[in-house]
């Protein structure tokens, strides 16, 4: 077996055995970017020395005892991250050459847990997107091929770059970020594990802001194991965030294979969507009847507002990016146009600095705002989001969580991207709702489609509840024994 | 819902991105389609149901003591300034 084989749990017990080293097992990952990364694009900055350094020092702490659990583990980190002194560039031009001075809150707990950073993954600009062909860095590809075909297919988004990268064992873990689906989506296109956390369980402080009030970031991993390892490492409170909680975090690998017995999983009707593919469907009831093989009673729910939840998100992620996105103005920092005027300056620095994409929301953002309209869509879309929400609470009185599919459809080729921004925006139809009400959710690849791309099962939980979603995860993962690997992986390049 | 090109110009002028007469018809006519297709939440009855701010179910948010817990960072803050005079972020001439 290859070191980029290894799963974290089993790499960080092969490391203290002495079975390998730090200084190897990063070798190997760095290797194979140097291989794969040309064309997956995956990493927009690789920091192969930066890491090499780390992992000789890993390789010091491992050889005293009570080394931490991440200790020389490589990850992949969503250039979404401020990471001091390493270029962060959000996947906009309009961040130039910008190196934070500081380290943002997650990644220093991965740091101070010993973690090996190989790299800054790619993602859609700013995190807005589905399919991370907004990237002003350039697509990622897909490492899976569809059978006997070789059209490029896309990575799902916006965490496409940690997906691909993490299916493509070109690290063994990646930090992503969820706003409306863009950890749980990608983690489905490529075939990985992807948990979006409950809002306020991972500090937000020195993450590029996309919409403050969905943002959470969260681990994307080949395994429930390696979620639970990696998500135990970021989370936890931050005085620097106030809307992180000050609640312990729990020893979430723990929960891993813990008895599902009596446990209650819902499945909403309200996710039957008209036009779901007979194949996603049997996809999901094979994975009902998963669950109940391992003991769960499977119990019929209504969340009656989801049909809301899109067009609720479209309106408050776009207003809160219209407010954070202010701040890129060509004077502070980043990219910057000259123009006669001020307004001048800002204006050419905004548009040549953002994308299409970025742009578009920015001014539906400023739409929905400006005066006159804030009551029409502002005001009623955070009403809505209250009865969205209103429905996880009520559901979650008679379940312990939900099981719904991660993403309408599997991976889809760079070239059969929908021109339509709404019809682009309906992939996130199963994933916004519980982004809306702030629930932690997890993606398990569970099979392959006919084309041979892997499908995801999304489970949905309580606030706070990681626990019982790893749990039902992990029970999941063993009876789906999802073992497939994509085309495009360490050691079977083509 | 159909939107103006007056209004799609002032809302561009608000968010300050510049956008030739090209731009601004592409732009008008793809939100016009998204505010459209958002026009579905009328159908829901909000009668009486409080706007959400937040998605903590457990505590209201802390209050920290007003006091100053960082600063002095001067070469930190303007570090990747674009351009700049001294300890001063420059910008074109505002006052005549």
């Amino acid at each position: 077996m290859m070191l980029t084989d290894l799963t974290i749990a089993q790499a960080a017990e092969g490391l203290r055995k002495r079975d390998f080293t730090a200084v190897e097992l990063t070798n190997a990952h760095v290797e194979a970017i140097d291989a794969l990364n040309g064309r997956l694009n995956a990493y927009i900055t690789v920091t192969a020395d930066q890491a090499k350094e780390a992992a000789a020092h890993a390789d010091k702490t491992l050889a005293a005892a009570d080394a931490p659990t991440l200790t020389g583990i490589p990850l992949g980190i969503k250039d979404l991250f401020c990471t001091k002194g390493v270029r962060t560039t959000a996947a906009s031009r309009i961040l130039g050459d910008f190196t934070p001075p500081y380290e943002s809150t997650v990644t220093a707990n991965l740091l101070a847990n010993g973690a090996v950073f190989v790299g800054k993954t790619n993602l859609d600009e700013f995190a807005m997107g589905s399919t991370n062909l907004t990237s002003a860095f350039g697509a990622v590809e897909n490492p899976w091929r569809r059978n006997g075909d070789d059209t490029p297919l896309v990575p799902g988004g916006s965490s496409g770059g940690s997906a691909a990268a993490v299916a493509a064992h070109l690290a063994m873990g990646a930090t992503g970020t969820d706003t409306g689906g863009s950890i749980r989506q990608p983690a489905a296109y490529c075939g990985i594990v992807g948990l979006k956390p409950t809002y306020g369980r991972c500090s937000r402080w020195g993450t590029i802001a996309f919409a403050s009030s969905l943002d959470q970031a969260g681990p994307m991993t080949r395994t429930v194991e390696d979620a639970a390892i990696m998500l135990a490492a970021m989370a936890g409170h931050d005085v620097k965030d106030s809307t992180s909680a000050d609640i312990a975090v729990p020893d979430y690998r723990a929960a891993c294979g813990r008895s599902l017995k009596g446990l209650r999983v819902g499945v909403p009707a309200e996710y039957r969507a008209p036009g779901m593919s007979a194949e996603l469907q049997a996809v999901w009831d094979r994975g009902v009847a998963m669950l109940r093989e391992a003991g769960c009673e499977i119990v019929d729910v209504s969340l009656p507002h989801t049909k809301y939840g899109l067009a609720t998100y479209y309106i408050i992620a776009p207003a809160e990016a219209s407010s954070n996105l202010a701040r890129y103005d060509g004077v502070r920092f980043g990219d910057r146009r000259e123009g006669a005027s001020l307004d001048e300056l800002y204006e050419r620095t905004r548009h040549d600095g953002f994308g299409e994409e970025v742009r578009r929301r920015i001014l539906v953002g400023t739409y929905v705002l400006s005066a006159g309209y804030y009551d029409a869509y502002y005001l009623r879309a955070q009403k809505i989001r209250t009865l969205i929400q209103r429905d996880f609470t009520q559901a979650f009185e008679s379940v312990d969580v939900l099981l719904t599919p991660t993403a309408p459809t599997a991976a889809f080729g760079h070239n059969e991207k929908p021109e339509d921004p709404v019809q682009m925006y309906l992939n996130d139809v199963f994933t916004v709702p519980a982004s809306m009400a702030g629930q932690p959710a997890l993606s398990v690849p569970v099979s392959l489609d006919s084309t041979g791309l892997p499908l995801g099962l999304q489970l949905i939980g309580r606030h706070f509840d990681e626990e019982t979603l790893i749990a039902v995860g992990s029970a999941l993962e063993k009876a789906a024994d999802f073992t497939a690997r994509p085309t495009f992986r360490a050691g079977a390049a083509a | 819902m159909s939107l103006d090109l007056a209004t799609t110009r002032r809302i561009a002028k608000l968010a300050r991105i510049g956008l030739d007469d090209q731009e601004i018809e592409t732009v008008r006519a793809q939100m016009g389609g998204i505010l459209g297709w958002i026009e579905i939440l009328n159908e829901v009855d909000v009668e009486g149901i409080p706007p959400m701010v937040g998605t903590s179910q457990t505590t209201a948010l802390p209050q920290r003591q007003d006091a100053v817990t960082d600063g002095d960072r001067q070469s930190d803050v303007l570090a990747n300034a674009p351009d700049r005079e001294g300890p001063f972020f420059t910008v074109p001439k505002v006052v005549e």
